[in-house]
């Protein structure tokens, strides 16, 4: 319903439950404010917004009154600015004025608010007082003494962030913002916090004392670490990238941002930034030009492709690339007739390949907006660190959250029912659920593809039960099913992700919810959608790398740290006659190439990100390339010259996407389904690891090369990367202590890890984690593992 | 072991009628169920039970009865339980609020350990009237003795089947638990209290929403003084005309004042509403020493203090004080005499203000350091001429801008004693010393 | 590790409060942990934090909020003199005065053998028998005089 009001005379029409400070928000009428914050819970603490309420005898906290039918306000009249004066001049008694040496300068609310509604002198004769400074981690860095104690970040951190991890202890004066004896900040979106914090008490620590804010050169971009694409915006001092913070878009970020993303910057400034071509020769490393490198590598790729054929060549594409450099891969392949290509090197199993697009099946606002999830196979908070947001919020106002996965990760929300076993039996899992849906009364299962025969045998318990039911009481009522079903990572690099898949769309299906797959990278849907993939006949990621073909292009890849099989895609290199890498640094995983080319990372480089709700974006570079390294579109065009191929006279990564990607909308809709005809009965394979099964699970600060050289997040996680985990159980029956060394096993290599016990993985299952050197040399990341103990002897 | 001496009874100098909330106290053993039931206690639970009497008749009878809030506010009760929906069938709750912490109160103690199942029953009947299911004394943290001794008398209640489900065989259940504080006067403000009880720190919740739609866990709450409750057995089994005649327009009743300070009985005196100052200082002996009355906060510090000129000749009663410019708070009267100099008690107000601040909002968390800071410059002989425009000023910044009341108490003290006793504060800034020779 | 009794005690707190509220007997289970002890110690923040099922931190704000919480050690016997109005007027000064010379600390202070300390009270509510102080958070000491002090003193062991 709609009233109206009318604030400093003007009159506005506002809904029913507003505040007056989102009213005048809307208005634009500028009313101060501290703890105020739209996404957050209303604390009133700070009296900055007082206004005058007509009929009323004292001023009133515009953030914390609701409008009423013709209610008058004045933001501007004398009750009004003698509050706001008075509020400021309280602020400022026991705040440092040390603006000239704070981070915070000349982007301070407090310092702004002050020139706008203070009064100029202070009165305040007596000593100020000084708090003294935490260590929460990092990334954040304290200036306690500056705080004004408006509750912001610990009202984050609860509700957005789902887990308090600071508060304001002591009472009256001697309060104060602090983790718990100082404990680092966990969260993966901690650095929220920083932009909230209207001065400078919570700053950037990798960014402490950079720069002065007004030397910074702002430029739009795009994050490019998860399948969200946020809007950034990055902040330049001398040609380098030295902050990221969030650009506000309500549709995609709201105004937040992940951790990841404000971070990883500090990657781009890593000093293994490859600047030159490098050419291997006699084993030695030499470093190169542009027009050597590359006439070598055209005459190599011709002969390979003369004597072997074109499907001797294979071309694997970081997920992360822009759509044009994944058309312009394709079409050099298939100008080539080469047939293998592919983008999806973390995935393993890849029977319903071209079929669905990992997409999120709704919009990303969508998202928190539904009844009830099912979340299967994800540790959504790794892998989705920023929508995970949404979800919560949506849980915390009554939604429900179901679970499948395992691991037993806390969401940090309220988990309504889960079922948690070991990976290789996720899909089994799942077929129970569908078994207790089909044993409803009213579900007609002759639609369902699962073998009749196997589902016969499959015994259903409580919580499938439970599941089931809830999936379908609105469905058996004859109301519309506001569920969304959704895929997470662990599904999707699973060895059975296909059946995965078809029994979590069957369950869709039946109980009419919306169908997703949280898509893992930034361009997973793009390069799904611009059709990098193997032709008919070619071979997928995996299998490009089991036949160990005669040459491999690779772009962004780091090989043992980037592939769903670390050995496979190591020994697949080794074997080869020919390697180019385009890589943006001089990773050690790439000794084996032939040849390395320095390509740009998307702040020095244009191009189109397509995120998971097929949102079609794109970016221009925010600073010049670092040396001779070069963008991979513009890389990719010039070797496609070298490979005398015709029709690559691009200009501009804008030509190449007008040039082939059809659509023209801000969404991709026509190229998105994740629907599939599933046309043969199918069953489950039953797979029963020799000892353990594998859960190779990627760290979010883990997932991308520029990631893993961002120093502040890797201190982040630093002690606690390299683990091996098991289940309580499990430990004893293999005589295990917590930090025991143990040898794992996979193919024909192995690694030794330091072990500890967490009860949320489950019997059967060892976590251990892809992505990082100490695991760089295993297999499958959800395959079998064998584990020994190594004893003082063995180990010494 | 030092023996407890027993606070002087009012028995001693009251006759029976008057006295409502210690009614007990001229019997032996006044605390016990006993006792309790010998003089009619928990008779009007039982004939509510039995009558089925209807919550609106027993509304009716506590309005007339002109009871108002004593926990200070003074806002009259039956509206108060009126605005509890009796039609909202989820979990209600009952709070009584024990956490006298103001100095000068103590009368809330006393009903604790000599009537507490006056108050067991008052919350019976109110629980009855607004359907609450569940209720919580929340009792103030340094008094120890008396929160063992509530809980006593709560098993005792809970044997004789006052409480707990289908009270005596009605369909009328509830259940009545003690909380006890630890520490922070804050939380005798009911939003910080609800907040105490819910296990968080006692920070004053931003009203409205009021308790009575969102009050412990959410749930529509009830918040009331544990002299307001004890009151209302009385009440029923009296009339509410009766009690109400007691009193004087506009304060119905009788009334507990805790004197305190420099007379020669310092303590409780439960004694109709309207009774002459003087007389309630003659029943508490007189000032001390034979010395001369000085000045007296009439309600407890949030109350402004008055000259003894000026209230000399007031009654005390919610408009009796207001007509001098102060008001009856929850009936804390703290007595000054002649030697006591106004600069250091001001100093010692404000700095329990300072330290009470629960700290969330700016003016008070600021302002109260301020303040006290400044006064106490002023007492180390170092204070300025602008001094006191500056301590009038920065605490009518704090007033009326602040989350809860706690703002508005803190200056309270600072603009009256200021405004009473300005000469003796110049005095002090000037001299460097009080203008009292103490002691 | 809460110790067993004290885990009785907490449940028992626990009963007052529904089910999925446990947090609501976080002061009960600081002054029953803060009891045994004397003082909370950052492990037995951590441990109530756990038992109830609470953020650390929370309890922890809990604990600095609440006047009557000891977050460093005390003596075996902490004496709270309430100095407020009322007991100023009645000379809780000359109280402390006589209670810091016998003792040989000031207010936030522990004796040498560890067996006093000394802690400024805000009102304690019972202002009618000032002045006065309280013994370990639990014992009231009422109409106090400085030979009421010595008596007491001697009766501490
Ligand atoms: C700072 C502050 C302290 C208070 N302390 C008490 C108290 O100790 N006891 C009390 O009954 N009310 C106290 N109150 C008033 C309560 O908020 C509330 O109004 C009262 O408990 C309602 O009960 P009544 O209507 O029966 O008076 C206090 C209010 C404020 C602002
Ligand atoms: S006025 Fe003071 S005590 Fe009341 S909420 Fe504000 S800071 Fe807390
Ligand atoms: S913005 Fe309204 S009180 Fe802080």
């Amino acid at each position: 319903m709609k009233i109206t009001i009318e604030i400093d005379g003007q009159k506005i029409e506002v809904e029913k439950n507003t505040t007056i400070i989102a009213a005048a928000d809307k208005a634009g009428i500028p009313i101060p404010r501290f703890c105020y914050h739209k996404k957050l819970s209303i604390a009133a603490n700070c009296r900055m917004c007082l206004v005058d309420v007509e009929k009323f005898n004292k001023p009133l906290p515009a953030c914390a009154t609701q409008v009423a039918d013709g209610m008058k306000v004045s933001t501007t009249s004398k009750i009004a600015t003698e509050a706001q004066q008075s509020v400021m001049e309280f602020l400022l008694i026991n705040h440092p004025l040390d603006c000239p040496i704070c981070d915070q300068g000349g982007e301070c609310e407090l310092q702004d608010t002050a020139v706008a509604f203070g009064s100029g002198q202070t009165r305040y004769k007596e000593e100020k007082r000084v708090v003294f400074n935490k260590n929460i981690g990092p990334l954040i860095s304290t200036d306690m003494t500056r705080c004004i104690q408006c509750t912001r970040c610990v009202r984050f951190l609860q509700e957005v962030g789902g887990m308090m991890e600071l508060g304001m202890v002591g009472r009256g004066e001697h309060s104060e913002i602090t983790a718990y004896v100082d404990r680092s900040i966990q969260s993966e979106l901690s650095g929220n916090i920083i932009d909230l914090c209207p001065v400078g008490a919570l700053t950037s620590k990798p960014f402490r004392y950079k720069a002065r804010t007004w030397e910074l050169i702002r430029r739009p971009t795009l994050a490019h670490h998860d399948s969200l694409g946020s809007p950034l915006e990055a902040h330049i001092k001398q040609n380098k990238v030295i902050r990221m913070l969030p650009r506000e878009d309500e549709a995609i970020n709201e105004c937040w941002i992940s951790d990841r993303d404000r971070f990883s910057y500090e990657g781009l400034n890593n000093e293994d930034r490859l600047q030159v071509p490098m050419i291997k020769e006699k084993g030695q490393w030499k470093e190169s030009d542009w027009e050597t490198a590359l006439t070598l590598i055209g005459e190599k790729l011709k002969d390979i492709l003369d004597q072997h054929g074109p499907e001797a060549l294979g071309i694997l594409i970081s997920p992360q690339s822009t759509i044009e450099e994944g058309i312009l891969a394709k079409k050099i392949s298939k100008t080539l007739k080469s047939p293998h290509i592919d983008h999806r090197i973390r995935q393993s199993d890849f029977s319903i390949e071209h079929e669905a697009s990992p997409w999120l099946g709704s919009h990303i606002d969508a998202i928190g907006q539904f009844d009830q999830y099912l979340l299967i196979g994800s540790n959504i908070r790794n892998e989705q660190p920023l929508l995970t947001s949404r979800i919560r919020k949506s849980v915390n106002q009554g939604a429900s959250l179901f679970v499948i996965n395992s691991i037993d990760a806390d969401p940090l929300m309220t988990v309504a029912e889960k079922m948690i076993q070991t990976s290789h039996k996720l899909p089994h899992t799942l077929a129970k659920v569908l078994k207790s849906m089909t044993e409803i009364k009213g579900v007609l299962k002759k639609d369902i593809k699962f073998i009749k025969a196997d589902i016969e045998k499959i015994k259903t318990d409580k919580v499938s039960d439970a599941i089931a039911q809830h999936l379908m009481k609105n469905v058996l009522a004859g109301k519309k099913n506001n569920t969304s079903i959704l895929l997470g990572q662990i599904a999707q690099e699973h060895p059975d992700y296909s059946t995965i898949y078809k029994l979590a769309f069957e369950i869709s299906k039946l109980s009419q919810a919306t169908f997703g797959v949280l898509p893992i990278f930034a361009n997973s849907v793009g390069l799904h959608a611009v059709n990098v993939l193997p032709e008919k006949g070619g071979l997928n990621a995996y299998e490009m790398l089991e036949k160990k073909l005669k040459a491999y292009v690779l772009l962004n890849i780091e090989p043992q740290l980037d592939a769903s099989n670390a050995q496979l895609m190591q020994d697949a290199i080794v074997s080869s006659d020919f390697t180019v890498a385009l890589s943006t640094y001089n990773s050690k995983y790439l000794k084996n190439a032939n040849v390395i080319l320095p390509v740009s990372p998307f702040t020095e480089s244009s191009g189109t990100i397509v995120n998971m709700e097929g949102r079609v974006q794109s970016y221009t570079a925010v600073t010049q390339s670092l040396g001779q390294s070069r963008p991979a579109w513009k890389v990719l065009r010039v070797l496609a010259n070298h490979l005398d191929l015709k029709d690559f006279d691009y200009e501009s990564s804008a030509d190449v996407k007008e040039a082939h990607l059809k659509s023209k909308n801000q969404f991709l809709s026509k190229e998105l389904s994740n629907s599939i005809e599933i046309t043969s009965d199918y069953k489950i394979r039953i797979t029963k690891p020799k000892q353990f099964s594998r859960i190779g699970e990627i760290h979010q600060y883990c997932i991308d090369p520029i990631v893993r050289r961002a120093p502040s997040l890797q201190t982040a996680i630093q002690k606690s990367k390299a683990f091996a985990k098991l289940n309580p159980i499990d430990m004893k029956s293999l005589k295990l202590k917590v930090n025991d060394k143990i040898q794992v096993t996979q193919g024909k290599q192995s690694t030794i890890l330091i072990v500890i016990e967490d009860v949320s993985i489950p019997e059967g299952s060892i976590y251990i984690p892809s992505g990082i050197d100490d695991t760089a040399n295993l297999a499958n990341n959800y395959g079998d593992v064998t584990v020994k103990k190594i004893t003082a002897r063995s180990g010494s | 072991m030092v023996k407890q001496i027993d606070i002087i009874k009012p028995s001693k100098i009251f006759p029976n009628q008057d006295l409502v909330c210690l009614r007990t106290m001229v019997h032996d053993d006044p605390g016990s169920i006993d006792t309790y039931l010998k003089i009619g206690g928990y008779e009007q639970l039982k004939q509510i039970l039995k009558k089925k009497t209807k919550p609106e008749a027993i509304l009716a009878e506590l309005k007339t009865s002109g009871l108002r809030g004593r926990g200070g506010a003074g806002f009259p009760t039956a509206i108060k339980w009126s605005f509890m929906s009796r039609d909202y069938d989820g979990m209600k709750y009952l709070v009584c609020n024990s956490d006298e912490g103001e100095p000068g109160t103590f009368k809330d103690r006393d009903i604790l350990r000599y009537n507490p199942h006056q108050l067991i029953e008052g919350m019976l009947i109110a629980a009855y009237v607004m359907g609450t299911r569940v209720g919580y004394n929340y009792i103030h943290g340094e008094i120890w003795r008396e929160y063992e001794l509530f809980e006593k008398a709560l098993d005792e209640a809970r044997d004789h089947g006052f409480l707990g489900e289908n009270i005596l065989g009605s369909d009328f259940s509830f259940d009545l638990f003690a909380v006890h504080g630890y520490g922070a006067y804050i939380c005798g403000e009911e939003t910080a209290l609800i907040e105490s009880i819910e296990g968080k720190k006692g920070q004053p919740r931003y009203k409205p929403p009021f308790p009575a739609t969102y009050g412990i866990y959410g749930k529509p709450t009830n918040v009331n003084n544990t002299e307001t409750f004890a009151s209302v057995p009385w009440i029923l089994e009296h009339g509410g005309q009766a009690f109400q005649d007691l009193g004087v327009e506009n304060s119905g009743g009788v009334k507990l004042f805790s004197v305190s300070g420099h007379v020669e009985k310092p303590g409780n005196y439960e004694i109709k509403m309207g009774t002459p100052f003087s007389e309630l200082l003659n029943m508490a002996g007189g000032i001390w020493h034979r010395r001369k009355l000085k000045a007296v906060i009439p309600g407890g510090p949030s109350t402004a203090v008055v000259p003894a000129a000026l209230i000399e000749n007031a009654t005390m009663d919610y408009d009796g004080l207001q007509k001098i410019g102060s008001s009856l708070g929850a009936g804390s009267v703290i007595i000054m005499d002649d030697s006591t100099c106004m600069v250091s008690a001001l100093k010692r107000l404000s700095y329990f203000f300072y330290e009470e601040s629960c700290g969330q909002c700016t003016p008070c968390r600021e302002g109260t350091g301020w303040v006290y800071r400044v006064i106490k410059r002023i007492v180390d002989g170092k204070g300025t001429r602008e001094d006191l425009e500056l301590l009038t000023d920065v605490s009518k910044k704090i007033s009326g801008r602040t989350i809860c009341a706690l703002g508005d108490a803190a200056a309270t003290p600072v603009l009256s004693f200021i405004k009473h006793f300005r000469p003796e504060f110049e005095y002090f800034i000037q001299h460097g010393h009080s203008m009292v020779n103490t002691k | 590790m809460i110790h067993a009794d004290d885990i009785k005690l907490i449940d028992k707190e626990l009963k007052k409060f529904p089910d999925n509220q446990k947090q609501s007997a976080v002061i009960s289970a600081l002054r029953i942990v803060q009891t045994r002890h004397g003082w909370l110690s950052k492990e037995h923040i951590s441990d109530i934090a756990h038992y109830l099922g609470m953020p650390e931190i929370a309890v922890m704000e809990v604990a600095t909020f609440y006047n009557m919480f000891n977050l460093e050690p005390k003596g075996k016997y902490q004496i709270t003199v309430c100095t407020n109005i009322s007991c100023m007027l009645r000379n809780s000064d000359e109280i402390v005065q006589h209670l810091e010379k016998k003792l040989g600390i000031s207010f936030g202070e522990v004796s040498k053998d560890k067996k006093f300390s000394l802690k400024e009270g805000e009102c304690m509510g019972a202002c009618g028998s000032a002045p006065l102080c309280l013994i370990n958070n639990h014992t009231m000491h009422e109409y106090l005089t400085t030979e009421k002090i010595d008596q007491l003193l001697a009766s501490l062991k």
